[in-house]
C-alpha cells in the first residue's frame, strides 16, 4: 500500500494518541487560541475586508517577487546590511558559520526563527564549536530537553507546568522546584540576561522584509528579539525568500492580521523595525547586520501557479490551532520543522511528494484551516492536488517526488471504482449484493477493519433507493 | 555566493507570471477612525490591558510628575539621553538629591555591565502613539540609544497626546517612514511578557518588567 | 408546476435510503415535481479528494448525462453538493465540455438550502416532544455556506428542542477515505463527536450528511449509547407528514 521510503504521519500520529496527557494539553491550549482569535474579529466584515486586503498584499508581493528582492537588497545594502543568497539549507549554514568565524564569534543568543529551525542550525554550529543558545523562553524550554518546537508560535506547548518545573529545577544550576509560572518566568530571565551580556552575536528571523525601505521587521513579546538583535556586536537575520513587501504600508493590515490571528492579541508587545547597524553618533545596536535569504525549495514552488499559495504563509499559527488532526495529535507527530495543516501542504512539496504521501492523506478535508487563514490559502485544494501529484506524473509539473507515492493496489481500487460507478448496470448488480449480503462481510475484511476500531460495521439497507423509487413510481423523466 | 543569488533570481524570474495585480483595498483600515479627543484614552486602555502603567501630566509639570514618581519608587538612578528634546527639558529642571540621572552618553561598550545591573530605570520620549490597539512609537538613534527602552527593569517613556495616530497604518503615513525609515523604530505596547508556559502571563520576561508612560495632555 | 432532479447520492442510496425517500416526499409536499433519473451512482468525490481525476471525470461525465433539463438538481448531502457545484467546474477545467459543467453546477442545491431558499416551505410538526442536536457537516459549512438553513427548518417545529454541540463546526473525523486511511485519528475525532452529543442530552443527531451520520452513528452503537443519528429529511418528513 505504500511507496518505499514514506513517512508513515498514521504510525507517529497513532503513537501520540496513546499520550492522554499530550492530547489534553494541546486541545486546552487549542481552545485558548480559538476563543481568543475570535474575541479579535468580532465584525465579520471587517475580518474579510482584512483577509482580502492581505491576500491581495502578499498575492502582489509573490508576483513582483523577482524586483522587489532586488530592490530590498539594494535597499538594504545601502543601509549598511550585508545580504547573502542560499539555495539550500547546507549554504546558509556554512555562509553563516563563515560570518560567525570572521568575526571570532564563539556564542550565539538567538530569537525565534524557524528558519533556523528548517536549517538546523543549532545542531550545525555545535558541531563546529560555537554555541547556539535559544532565548525565545517557549524554545528555551524545549532546547534544555533537546525537543523540537511542537508550534509554530507556541514551540513548548506539549508542555504542561509541572514538566517545565521539573526540568528547570534540574537543568538550571542553583534552581529550585517551583511550579509557578512567574518564579520560572524570573529564572529563564535571570540565565538569559548573562548570555544576551556576554554573547559574541544574535540571530534573529524576519517577519516582514519592506522592499522600500530594507527593513527587517520582528514581531515579539518577550523583548529576547530585541536583545539578541541590539545588544550583541553582530547580528545575523535568515529569512525565507517569500517574506518581503513591497512598501512599509503594506506591513501594517499584515501585522494587525499576524498577532490577532496567531495568538488574539490586538497588538505585540514589540514591533521593531531593524534598518540599519549602528550609525554615526549611535551608542549602541549592531556593529554589521547580515541576512541570509533563504531558498530550499521555495523558488520550486513558486513556479506553480496554484502551489505559490503557499508562499502567501505568514505563519500565524491559526491552520494548526483549529485543525482538528492537530489538536490530537500535536506538533511533534508531523515529523518536520512545520506541523499542522501548512506544515501538511509544505513539507510534501520541499522533501516530495512522495516520501510523504502518507501525511497528504492525514486530513479529513474539513476546511477549517482554510476557514480561518488570513490570507486565504486554499489548503484543503492544495492538499488534493498534492495527493494527485503523489500518484501522478503529469508533464507540465515541477512538484517534488511526482508520481512516486503510486501503488498498484490504489491504482486497481480506483478503476475498479470507476468500473462500478461508471456502469449503472454494474453498480445495481454490486448494491443489489451488497443490501442483500452487506451483513455477512467479515469484519476482518479489508477496509471495514481499520473502520471497525471504534465503530460498529456499516450495514447497508434493505433495498436502495434506486429500488425504492422504482417501486414507488417516482418519475425517472 | 553571488552564484545563488543569480541562480535563485533566474529560477524566479523564469517562473514569474504576468498579470494584472490584485487591488489593495485600504477601507477597512480608514473605517478605524477617533476624534483626537478619544485616542490618548483608547490608547490607554488598551495599553493597561497589559498592564502599562499611566501618569497624567500637562506640558508644564510632566519632569515633576516624573520625578515625583522616581522618588516614591525609590529609585536610585534614571538613565536617560540628555541630547534629546525630553532629555534636555529634564535634565535642564532635575533637583539635587533621590534619584540621579544617568545620561546614556557613551558608546554601550563602555559601560555594558553596568548597564544590565546598575540601572533601576530608563527614560524616553516618544515620537507618536497608536490609538487603535494601544502602542508608543519610539525612534532610538544617537540622542535615545536603542537599548534605554529595553534592558532596564523599568522603561518610563513620555507621550504627547496630541501625537497619537488612529492606527499604525495612519501613523506609518504620517511619520513618513515608509520614505525614510530610522536605523532602528519601534512599536511598544507594555512591558515584555510571555505565554509559553501553559498559556499562562508573565511579565518581564527579558525585557523591562514594568512600562510606565508619563501622558502629557497637551490637547487643551 | 416546478419540475427538479433529485440525485440521491451513493450513501443515500446504499445506506440512508429512508432519507432520500424523505427528501423526495418532502419536495412532492411542497407541490414539485421529483424526476428521478435512472442511472444513479455516485459524484465522484472519493477518486477526486485522492486524486485520481480521470477516474472522477470518467464518473461525473457520465452522471452529469442523467440531468439534462435545465431544472434544479437536489441532493439530500451538502458533500456531494459541494462536489457537483464547487469541485466539478475545477475538475473539468481545461476540458472540452467545461462549459457544460458549469453550466450544470449552476442548478446543483442541497436539500434544505433548497426547501428554505427557494419554496420557502412552512411545516407543522405532528410528532411528541423530542430533543433533537445538530452536526453541521464540515463541507456543507465550508463548501456551501450551509450554516442557518436546517436550523429554520428544525425551528418550524415547534416540540423540537435543538440542543446545541460545544463544538459544531468541528469535524466528526469521517472525512472518506480518511476514516479508513487514518483510522486512528479518525477514531478519536469520532469518539470526541460522539460524546460531545451525548453531553447534550439530546436523544437524535440530525445531520445534512450521508458520512458523517454512518461514522457517528458507528461510534455511539460501538459505544453502546442509546443515542440514534437521523438525516434531517428523514426526521422532517416523519414529523410533518399526516399519519
Amino acid at each position: 500500500m505504500h511507496a518505499e521510503n514514506e513517512i508513515l504521519f498514521r504510525d507517529s500520529a497513532a503513537k501520540a494518541l496513546l499520550d492522554p496527557q499530550l492530547r489534553a494539553n494541546f486541545r486546552r491550549a487549542m481552545d485558548g487560541l480559538i476563543t481568543k482569535r475570535k474575541a479579535q474579529f468580532p465584525d465579520p466584515r471587517d475580518l474579510q475586508d482584512l483577509r482580502d486586503l492581505s491576500t491581495a498584499i502578499r498575492s502582489r508581493s509573490l508576483l513582483n517577487l523577482p524586483s522587489l528582492l532586488e530592490q530590498f537588497e539594494a535597499q538594504a545594502t545601502r543601509n549598511g546590511i550585508q545580504v547573502h543568497w542560499a539555495e539550500t539549507c547546507d549554504q546558509a549554514n556554512e555562509l553563516i558559520l563563515g560570518i560567525l568565524r570572521s568575526k571570532g564569534a564563539k556564542t550565539l543568543v538567538k530569537g525565534k526563527s524557524m528558519v533556523s529551525e528548517e536549517m538546523h542550525l543549532n545542531d550545525f554550529l555545535e558541531k563546529h564549536g560555537i554555541e547556539a543558545l535559544e532565548s525565545d523562553l517557549g524554545e528555551y524550554i524545549i532546547q534544555l530537553d533537546g525537543e523540537t518546537p511542537s508550534h509554530i508560535i507556541m514551540p513548548a506547548i506539549h508542555k504542561n507546568k509541572d514538566q517545565i518545573a521539573r526540568q528547570f529545577s534540574q537543568k538550571i544550576k542553583d534552581a529550585k522546584y517551583t511550579e509557578d509560572v512567574d518564579e520560572l518566568t524570573a529564572m529563564a530571565r535571570k540565565v538569559l540576561r548573562q548570555k544576551f551580556l556576554e554573547a559574541d552575536a544574535g540571530l534573529s528571523g524576519v517577519n516582514f522584509a519592506v522592499a522600500e525601505t530594507g527593513t527587517l521587521c520582528l514581531v515579539e513579546n518577550e523583548g529576547n528579539g530585541r536583545m539578541s538583535t541590539h545588544v550583541p556586536p553582530l547580528h545575523i537575520a535568515v529569512m525565507g525568500l517569500e517574506k518581503v513587501v513591497a512598501t512599509l504600508e503594506d506591513v501594517a493590515p499584515l501585522y494587525s492580521i499576524l498577532t490577532r490571528s496567531a495568538t488574539g492579541q490586538p497588538v505585540t508587545t514589540y514591533f521593531n523595525l531593524i534598518t540599519a547597524p549602528r550609525g554615526a553618533g549611535e551608542k549602541d545596536g549592531p556593529q554589521e547586520i547580515h541576512l541570509v535569504i533563504l531558498d530550499n525549495g521555495r523558488s520550486n514552488i513558486y513556479a506553480d501557479p496554484q502551489l505559490q499559495a503557499t508562499l502567501r504563509c505568514i505563519r500565524c499559527g491559526a491552520c494548526m490551532n483549529h485543525c482538528p488532526v492537530y489538536t490530537r495529535v500535536g506538533g511533534h507527530a508531523y515529523e518536520a520543522v512545520y506541523p499542522g495543516p501548512i506544515g501538511k501542504i509544505l513539507t510534501p512539496q520541499v522533501e516530495g511528494v512522495g516520501v510523504r504521501h502518507d501525511l497528504l492523506h492525514g486530513s479529513s478535508l474539513c476546511g477549517a484551516c482554510g476557514e480561518v487563514c488570513p490570507v486565504q490559502i486554499p489548503i484543503p485544494e492544495i492538499l488534493v492536488r498534492l495527493r494527485r501529484e503523489a500518484t501522478h506524473q503529469d508533464p507540465g509539473s515541477q512538484v517534488v517526488g511526482k508520481g512516486t507515492g503510486r501503488t498498484s493496489s490504489e491504482d486497481w481500487a480506483w478503476r475498479l471504482w470507476a468500473m462500478a460507478n461508471k456502469r449503472p448496470g454494474l453498480y445495481r448488480i454490486i448494491t443489489w449484493f451488497a443490501t442483500r449480503f452487506g451483513k455477512a462481510l467479515p469484519a476482518g475484511a479489508p477496509l471495514i477493519k481499520d473502520w471497525t476500531r471504534t465503530r460498529t460495521k456499516p450495514v447497508p439497507a434493505h433495498r436502495t433507493l434506486n429500488e425504492r423509487v422504482r417501486a414507488k413510481g417516482v418519475p425517472h423523466v | 555566493m553571488s552564484d545563488a543569488r543569480t541562480a535563485i533570481l533566474g529560477r524566479l524570474r523564469a517562473s514569474s507570471q504576468v498579470g494584472p495585480l490584485p487591488d489593495l483595498d485600504t477601507a477597512v483600515l480608514e473605517r478605524r477612525h477617533w476624534p483626537i479627543s478619544e485616542r490618548a484614552e483608547r490608547l490607554r486602555k488598551g495599553m493597561e490591558a497589559v498592564h502599562t502603567e499611566f501618569l497624567d501630566a500637562t506640558p508644564a509639570d510632566w519632569p515633576g510628575v516624573l520625578r515625583a514618581f522616581c522618588d516614591r519608587e525609590g529609585f536610585k538612578n534614571l538613565l536617560f539621553g540628555p541630547t534629546s528634546e525630553a532629555g534636555s527639558i529634564l535634565a535642564a529642571d532635575w533637583p539635587a538629591g533621590g534619584t540621579q540621572l544617568m545620561p546614556y552618553d557613551r558608546p554601550v561598550e563602555a559601560f555594558k555591565d553596568e548597564l544590565f545591573t546598575g540601572v533601576d530605570a530608563g527614560f524616553t520620549g516618544t515620537v507618536g502613539g497608536v490609538a487603535e490597539t494601544g502602542g508608543l512609537l519610539l525612534m532610538p538613534g544617537p540622542a535615545e540609544p536603542r537599548l534605554l527602552s529595553l534592558v532596564p527593569p523599568i522603561h518610563i517613556a513620555m507621550l504627547k497626546a496630541s501625537t497619537i495616530h488612529d492606527t499604525f497604518w495612519a501613523a506609518i503615513k504620517a511619520l513618513g517612514w515608509g520614505r525614510a525609515l530610522p536605523p532602528n523604530a519601534l512599536m511598544i505596547s507594555g512591558p515584555s511578557k510571555t505565554a509559553d508556559i501553559e498559556q499562562t502571563l508573565a511579565y518581564g520576561v527579558h525585557g523591562p518588567k514594568r512600562l510606565i508612560v508619563v501622558l502629557v495632555n497637551d490637547l487643551a | 408546476m416546478k419540475e427538479v432532479y433529485f440525485y440521491a447520492t451513493c450513501l443515500v442510496d446504499l445506506f440512508f435510503p429512508d432519507a432520500g425517500m424523505a427528501g423526495i416526499e418532502l419536495l412532492q409536499a411542497a407541490g414539485v415535481r421529483v424526476i428521478f433519473p435512472e442511472g444513479q451512482t455516485c459524484c465522484g468525490q472519493p477518486a477526486y479528494n485522492c486524486g485520481y481525476w480521470e477516474e472522477a471525470r470518467d464518473v461525473a461525465r457520465g452522471q452529469i448525462a442523467l440531468f439534462p433539463k435545465d431544472i434544479p438538481v437536489i441532493l439530500p448531502s451538502g458533500s456531494c453538493a459541494g462536489m457537483m457545484k464547487n469541485h466539478y467546474p475545477e475538475l473539468f477545467h481545461g476540458q472540452p465540455e467545461e462549459a457544460q459543467v458549469r453550466a450544470f453546477s449552476s442548478r446543483v442545491f442541497e436539500l434544505t438550502q433548497f426547501l428554505v431558499n427557494e419554496l420557502d416551505v412552512k411545516l407543522q410538526d405532528l410528532g411528541e416532544p423530542v430533543k433533537v442536536t445538530w452536526h453541521s457537516s464540515c463541507h456543507a459549512v465550508r463548501d456551501l455556506g450551509l450554516v442557518g438553513e436546517p436550523k429554520q427548518l428544525i425551528a418550524q417545529l415547534s416540540k423540537v428542542e435543538l440542543a446545541p454541540l460545544t463544538r459544531e463546526h468541528e469535524c466528526c473525523g469521517f472525512g472518506g477515505t480518511f476514516s479508513v486511511r487514518q483510522p486512528e485519528i479518525s477514531g478519536a475525532m469520532s469518539c470526541d463527536k460522539a460524546a460531545d452529543a451525548e453531553a447534550t442530552g439530546a436523544s437524535v443527531v440530525l445531520s445534512t450528511d450521508g458520512g458523517c451520520l454512518l461514522n457517528v452513528n458507528g461510534t455511539l452503537e460501538a459505544k453502546k449509547s442509546p443515542l440514534r443519528v437521523q438525516h434531517i429529511a428523514e426526521f422532517l418528513w416523519e414529523r410533518t407528514r399526516a399519519r
